[in-house]
């Protein structure tokens, strides 16, 4: 028994270090997902006397995707999300998040999406990042997958990289698509 | 006399140094933050209480008033705004916990997910108390050897050969 009660310890102490391993403390849990989508109602890139708000996606599954010119991760999904656009022709808007050179809507982001390409369905500008905040924004990418009733029903924090689109993403897509609206 | 007196004088310096340097961190440390003016001293206190008390989730390991990230300043904008409009402390920490889960706020609700949280530091503290208990009362108990005549013969050979040399 004497010997046990240390092994047991530490069968115990690395069990707890695997679990700390396996769990980035940077991935923290959206407390959104199963709840309807924050509004907002914010200027558009291309269009800024015109607004594109949460409720103009009613009734479609849709991604909101969290991007920023300076955001270098992005920069690196953009692929990848725009492949899963195409593929899956799925309307995506694209949150610009605190973007320099956004007071009077140009330059930057302007300049990313022409040498990158616009997969974007409309760009929604959030030039204090308040939008960003009420969608919960840790830091950008993010990625929301939302339903046919406006709830979110994922979200991807970080780049989202090809086998997660395969595996999770377009499964989840096809899914909700059959869902009534 | 001044070979005494030297290190000492080096003490004394260090140490002037060293409080000069702590200082100095302080106020970098409170240039920081972004000036606000409150309405009455009650909404200063609860801001102030507030962003101690919650924790930027861009840097995990720095409260609010402590941080520099972009994102801290704007969650402090957000708790300050919502203060200002005639929050309560409810107001501000429902408004982030429902953005960003218990996760954000240094103090978590005593709730089932917690609850490990809560409880598991003062059952470690009871469980080691307990054992310390055990010990020291198995250790008064314990019966003291008798030393046999042949080890006391070779204690007493260590000890005179040892004298020899």
């Amino acid at each position: 028994m004497k010997f046990f009660i240390p092994l047991i310890a530490f069968v115990a102490l690395i069990g707890l270090m695997l679990f700390g391993l396996n769990n980035d403390p940077k991935l923290i849990p959206s407390p959104f997902i199963g709840q309807s989508a924050p509004q907002f109602e914010l200027p558009r890139l291309y269009k800024p006397e015109q607004t594109i708000s949460v409720d103009d996606m009613k009734g479609k599954v849709w991604i909101l995707n969290l991007w920023a010119s300076w955001c270098v991760s992005c920069r690196a999904e953009h692929a990848v999300l725009t492949r899963l656009i195409n593929k899956e022709k799925i309307p995506t808007v694209g949150l610009n998040y605190k973007d320099y050179g956004t007071e009077d809507y140009g330059d930057d982001a302007v300049q990313w999406l022409s040498s990158l390409g616009n997969p974007y369905y409309a760009v929604a500008v959030d030039t204090k990042g308040m939008a960003g905040i009420d969608w919960g924004v840790v830091g950008v990418p993010e990625t929301f997958l939302m339903d046919k009733k406006g709830i979110v029903r994922y979200k991807f924090t970080g780049p989202v990289y090809q086998k997660a689109v395969d595996e999770t993403l377009i499964p989840l897509i096809k899914k909700l698509r059959e869902e009534e609206g | 006399m001044n070979a005494l007196f030297k290190p000492l004088h080096l003490k004394l310096l260090l140490g002037v140094f060293l409080l000069f340097f702590v200082l100095g961190m302080t106020a970098l440390y409170a240039v920081k933050i972004e000036f606000h003016s409150f309405e009455n001293k009650a909404q200063e206190k609860l801001y102030l209480q507030l962003i101690a008390e919650l924790r930027c989730v861009k840097c995990q390991n720095q409260n609010l008033a402590e941080s520099n990230a972009e994102l801290a300043k704007d969650m402090r904008e957000k708790a300050y705004e919502l203060i200002i409009k005639g929050g309560s402390r409810d107001d501000v920490v429902n408004y982030m916990t429902a953005r960003y889960g218990d996760f954000v706020l240094y103090k978590p609700p005593f709730k089932m997910q917690t609850l490990l949280l809560w409880v598991g530091p003062p059952i470690f503290l009871f469980l080691s108390l307990l054992m310390l208990f055990r010990l020291i009362r198995n250790q008064k108990n314990q019966p003291i050897e008798k030393l046999s005549e042949t080890d006391r013969d070779s204690v007493r050979d260590l000890l005179t050969s040892n004298k020899e040399k």
